[in-house]
């Protein structure tokens, strides 16, 4: 049988990887949070670490961008330490954290032109504001905002920049379906550009939509980094065959559903009721995933 | 030769006083909008001023000083304390529990950068209120502005001086642990504290020498010792502790405040709370 795992592109240079990441390790009070996590994010490629709350996603994404601490672990950002990095390193990433913060008594507007003198080439606040729909909502405090359009706020403020990679942590949290499908596009948007997408996310939908790798984050470590679609391939190899044998449902999981669909049909000469042929989905697969011993930590 | 795809070259970022000049514009904007903090700041020295201006107005202090003459020195400077010190200690604590400095940080802002918006808000919040203080001490309560250009220069001086050296013990203190609700509480209860200490309320010659000594070491102190030298007669300097105005030790704790106070919290400014 062969295996279906799916290599990454291995980075000839280190400058074509964004971000790399060995054993990375973090504990809050003697807990350990990350134990040992490895990470390789290629430019240009938009990766989804997905994972149950309290994974260690934020902290993850945080000791990334430079603001946290690491117990142990090197991490190597754009190709500097993000513990030591600079201003001109800075200047480089986008962050998409899951608070705005900007000042509640300023208007959207008011908040973007402000954050633009940061900036040495900022996007224009029109083309921010279009870019998240927040045209009509310019002229509106922060403070009276939707959790929604706060989070979009966020993003414009993530991007205003020009990033050549962007973190976003959680960005759609809050954000209703239209909101969402148009925050999508703008991620779209920036891989066009070329740039480098880290995102977090419990949505699974999320990430099989914008990633083109996901790494599923599971008691402090990558327990598995694959395409959506091949996410978790052993554990889909699994087929479940099932019908109803005289009112009883009866279940075979199987790697050979169709050997135990041959048997079946050869002791039934007559129809075979309720007969299903399954194989886990992605949110199946996910769940056996994060369901490792030591999982739900 | 292995050639690799660059982003086009980056401009470096914007000067740290470019973003200085945006926070002022920004700080002030804000305060504009906080009414609460707008009419404390501005009415509490004169309500002070009226207060003691009333009640007192006929005591007479050494050397032939009617009180009110040496409570504006000391209303003024601690209206300046209000506006720098506790203003900016409660207002950073605030906007870290809320985020913004994480906004700061994650943008490379040069904490000195943030630090000048800081100031800024507080020069021109200051000159505000003394320029609706003196009048009311002025006409309301017969004090004497001062005389000559020297004691406007010396007021000058010593209010900006001032301003700036409570603004960076501001900063310090916003770098304690504890909520922002905490910090508060302590904040204000000090500054009362202090006020005390530095000769606000009483004629300072007159505390016990310990607390002048624990007052010295705070820039109120001396903010309100040189506010006397530029309200009081120049007679009334003989009745200070050490016999005089003291203009260059003033000044030096003053500016020295400023300078240690700021490299100081360069490094140790804090943009979060501590990790849980």
């Amino acid at each position: 049988m062969t295996t279906t795992e799916w290599a990454p592109p291995a980075p000839t240079t280190a400058d074509a990887a964004a971000v790399v990441v060995r054993g990375l390790g973090k504990s809050y009070g003697g807990k350990a949070v990350l134990d040992g996590l490895d990470l390789e994010v290629v430019r240009g490629e938009c990766f989804a670490l997905l994972g149950p709350n309290g994974a260690g996603k934020t902290t993850t994404i945080e000791v990334l961008e430079g603001v946290r601490s690491r117990d142990a672990g090197e991490v190597q950002v754009l190709g500097a330490d993000p513990a030591t990095a600079g201003r001109a390193w800075r200047a480089r990433i986008g962050v998409v954290s899951q608070g705005e913060g900007a000042a509640q008594a300023l208007t959207v507007r008011e908040a973007l032109d402000h954050f633009a003198a940061y900036h040495s080439r900022p996007r224009a606040t029109a083309e921010l504001l279009a870019a998240v729909g927040l045209e009509e909502k310019a002229g509106t405090r922060v403070g009276r905002l939707s959790g929604g359009q706060r989070r979009r706020l966020a993003v414009a403020l993530g991007v205003q920049g020009r990033p050549e990679l962007v973190f976003l942590d959680e960005p759609t949290t809050g954000m209703d379906p239209v909101a969402r499908r148009q925050f999508w596009e703008l991620v779209r948007g920036l891989r066009a550009e070329g740039t480098t997408v880290l995102l977090t996310t419990h949505y699974l939908d999320e990430a099989a939509e914008l990633a083109d790798r996901v790494g599923v984050i599971a008691g402090g470590r990558l327990v598995e980094v694959a395409p959506p679609a091949e996410l978790g391939a052993e554990l889909r190899r699994v087929a479940t065959v099932s019908w109803l044998d005289g009112g009883a449902r009866r279940s075979v999981r199987t790697e050979a559903p169709a050997a135990v669909l041959r048997d079946l049909l050869a002791t039934t000469p007559h129809e075979v009721p309720g007969l299903t042929v399954t194989r886990p989905g992605l949110e199946d697969v996910y769940l056996q995933l994060v369901d490792t011993p030591g999982g739900d930590r | 030769m292995i050639t690799t795809l660059d982003a086009p070259a980056r401009p470096a970022p914007p000067s740290a006083a470019r973003i200085a000049l945006a926070r002022t514009r920004l700080e002030l904007r804000l305060f504009a909008r906080e009414r609460q903090q707008v009419v404390f700041s501005f009415a509490y020295p004169i309500v002070m001023m009226v207060v003691f201006g009333s009640v007192l107005g006929g005591d007479v202090l050494p050397g032939g000083v009617p009180f009110p003459q040496y409570f504006l020195a000391g209303i003024a400077a601690t209206g300046i304390m209000l506006t720098s010190f506790q203003s900016i200690a409660t207002s950073i604590a605030g906007e870290r529990e809320a985020g913004q400095l994480e906004r700061l940080q994650v943008l490379g802002t040069p904490p000195v950068a943030y630090f000048a918006g800081k100031a800024g808000l507080v020069l021109v919040t200051a000159a505000v209120q003394l320029a609706l203080l003196l009048p009311v001490a002025h006409w309301g309560y017969d004090v004497p502005l001062p005389a000559d250009v020297a004691d406007w220069a010396t007021f000058g001086w010593v209010a900006v001086l001032g301003s700036l050296a409570g603004t960076v013990l501001g900063i310090a203190v916003a770098g304690l642990p504890g909520s922002a609700q905490s910090l508060t509480t302590g904040v204000t209860a000090f500054a009362v504290v202090l006020q005390f200490f530095s000769g606000v309320f009483f004629a300072f010659p007159e505390l016990p020498g310990w607390m002048q000594q624990v007052a010295a070491v705070f820039p109120l102190k001396w903010l309100t010792q040189g506010m006397r030298s530029a309200f009081l007669p120049d007679q009334a300097a003989a009745f200070e502790v050490a016999g005089g105005w003291e203009h260059g030790r003033t000044a030096l704790v003053l500016v020295a405040w400023v300078i240690i106070g700021v490299v100081v919290c360069t490094r140790t400014f804090r943009w979060r709370q501590a990790d849980r």
